[in-house]
């Protein structure tokens, strides 16, 4: 197998795009990606989306957008795995390159939520849950997130303002990051104050519906050693169950712990060599449940971090670096290339006011559903 | 839900069917092909009591499609006496009342109707279990 480098990346401003479609801000991204590659062609393309069925009426995005990118003729497919597509994606276009199958692959994660109304982009997102024992009898997404966080909160004697530091964190890295949704800072008592969506969870424990489309430009880092910007070091996938009450025990991510121990060990790293990682934060609590499984805190404990500090740019273990889910925002299909698009950025020294400093190491873990695909990866420095 | 599914999965909803895994011995609800626990592929039918108690509850502001004019309503993870956790609707009992723990049992309810003309889906909710006099 060959090693996988990043040799360009791209993004477009997460937020509410209404007078861009589906295929344009794609190439938006794409395009940025492929001029700071210093590319003018691609062997393939590899597109992470989830719900360009459901909201845009459209598939078979591989063609539609390699094709209005001006890629006619290359290879390319869309790739679905929930919210984790664009993780899913990008560890397609890493096989495809490690493999010897392709030399140059653009994968893209593009999603446009908002020409749907609410109730239909709801119902959209519930169908990465089981939609036979779970969305029939009424669940949402949020709700089986509500669920969660109260189990937690019972279990582990947790209040739910405990939870406050982890959307203070990521609204405060979001004000210096130009392509985030919010420019807004959030106080403790603003969180506390904040609207019930399914109780406990309130509006500003959850990600918002937003649209955004973000690029990465992988090549064997043999052949491409002068433009490597950051080199694959893993990349891990595991599943679980669909459904939450299918699972071993509800609060924990079995599949981000095995996905988790899969990437040290692919890396030869421990959780203590990490310096900037790039959870799957949703929800607040997953931000909770994702520490734990990743192994950066123990059972219960994963609240504590957002409590202490240790998740600010210059805490123990920095979280959502340039805003996360919560205040970038998150389009689903597209947050997972997002989040290593903002891990290059990192290890690249182009982070401006929000650079972790001395990051050469940097995990990434992007997650389908309520924690059924957990897909990690793990970025070095050149 | 489509006509087929709703058909096709008529007895777990009315009536709890689960199974247990002839292997490992566990209950299995909603049925598997394959023993999640132990991945052998041989069960046998059984049905559950319909009794558990409340493992985590929420309440629904934000509705899906079809469940717009129900809304607010309770939504919980029920521990069921056999094992298996299931997710359903709470009834019969206020939102503020409910507690992790609370004990509860199953009831055939109305879950939605697909529009005015549509069918009625029917399935189980869980309720407060009540206190039952001696004759």
């Amino acid at each position: 197998m060959r090693e996988v480098a990043i040799i360009g990346i791209g993004q477009t401003p997460v937020g509410e795009h209404w007078e861009k479609s589906l295929r344009h801000l794609a190439h938006d991204a794409i395009g940025a990606a492929m001029r700071d590659a210093g590319i003018e062609t691609a062997d393939a393309l590899y597109v992470g989306n989830m719900l360009s069925g459901e909201l845009n009426g459209q598939e078979h995005l591989g063609a539609l957008i390699a094709d209005f990118s001006g890629l006619r003729g290359i290879e390319a497919m869309k790739v679905e795995a929930a919210c984790g597509s664009g993780a899913a994606a990008l560890r397609v276009g890493i096989m495809s390159v490690a493999s010897g199958l392709n030399d140059i692959v653009l994968v893209c994660g593009i999603e446009k939520m908002t020409d749907a109304p609410g109730h239909v982009t709801t119902s959209a997102l519930a169908t990465a849950a089981d939609q036979e024992y779970e969305v029939s009898q009424g669940i949402s997404f949020v709700g089986l997130n509500a669920l969660l966080m109260r189990r937690y909160m019972h279990e582990y004697g947790v209040s739910k303002e405990a939870f406050a530091g982890f959307t203070v964190n990521a609204h405060r890295n979001a004000l210096t990051n130009p392509n985030a949704m919010f420019h807004s800072a959030v106080s403790e008592a603003a969180y506390a104050r904040a609207g019930m969506i399914a109780d406990p969870i309130n509006l500003l424990d959850s990600s918002p519906v937003c649209d955004g489309a973000a690029c990465v430009v992988l090549a064997p880092a043999d052949r491409y050693r002068s433009r490597t910007q950051a080199r694959i070091l893993a990349s891990a996938v595991a599943i679980d169950s669909l459904a939450v009450h299918d699972r071993r025990d509800p609060l924990v991510l079995d599949a981000a712990v095995i996905s988790s121990q899969k990437a040290y060990a692919q890396a030869r790293l421990t959780p203590v060599d990490i310096h900037l990682f790039e959870l799957h934060d949703a929800f607040s609590i997953m931000s909770a449940l994702s520490l734990e499984a990743a192994g950066f805190a123990p059972r219960g404990a994963g609240v504590q971090l957002a409590q202490h500090g240790e998740i600010s740019l210059t805490g123990r273990i920095p979280i959502s670096t340039m805003g996360g889910l919560k205040a970038r925002g998150h389009p689903v299909g597209a947050t997972g290339v997002y989040q290593v698009v903002e891990a290059v950025m990192q290890l690249t020294g182009r982070a401006g006011p929000n650079q972790v400093g001395g990051a050469t190491v940097a995990m990434t873990q992007n997650i389908g559903g309520s924690g059924a695909t957990v897909i990690t990866h793990i970025l070095g420095a050149v | 839900m489509s006509i087929p599914r709703n058909w096709r999965t008529r007895q777990q909803r009315y009536s709890l069917k689960a199974e247990v895994c002839d292997n490992c011995g566990k209950t299995i609800f909603p049925p598997r092909d394959v023993c999640p626990h132990c991945a052998r592929e041989r069960q046998h039918w059984t049905t559950l009591s319909g009794l558990g108690e409340v493992y985590s509850f929420t309440t629904m502001y934000n509705a899906p499609t079809g469940f717009e004019e129900y809304a607010p309503y309770t939504m919980a993870l029920v521990k069921l006496n056999e094992g298996p956790l299931v997710t359903a609707q709470l009834t019969d009992v206020d939102a503020g009342e409910v507690r992790i723990g609370m004990p509860v049992e199953m009831v055939t309810r109305k879950l939605m109707q697909d529009g005015d003309e549509g069918q009625i889906l029917y399935g189980y909710k869980f309720r407060p279990v009540l206190q039952r006099t001696s004759a």
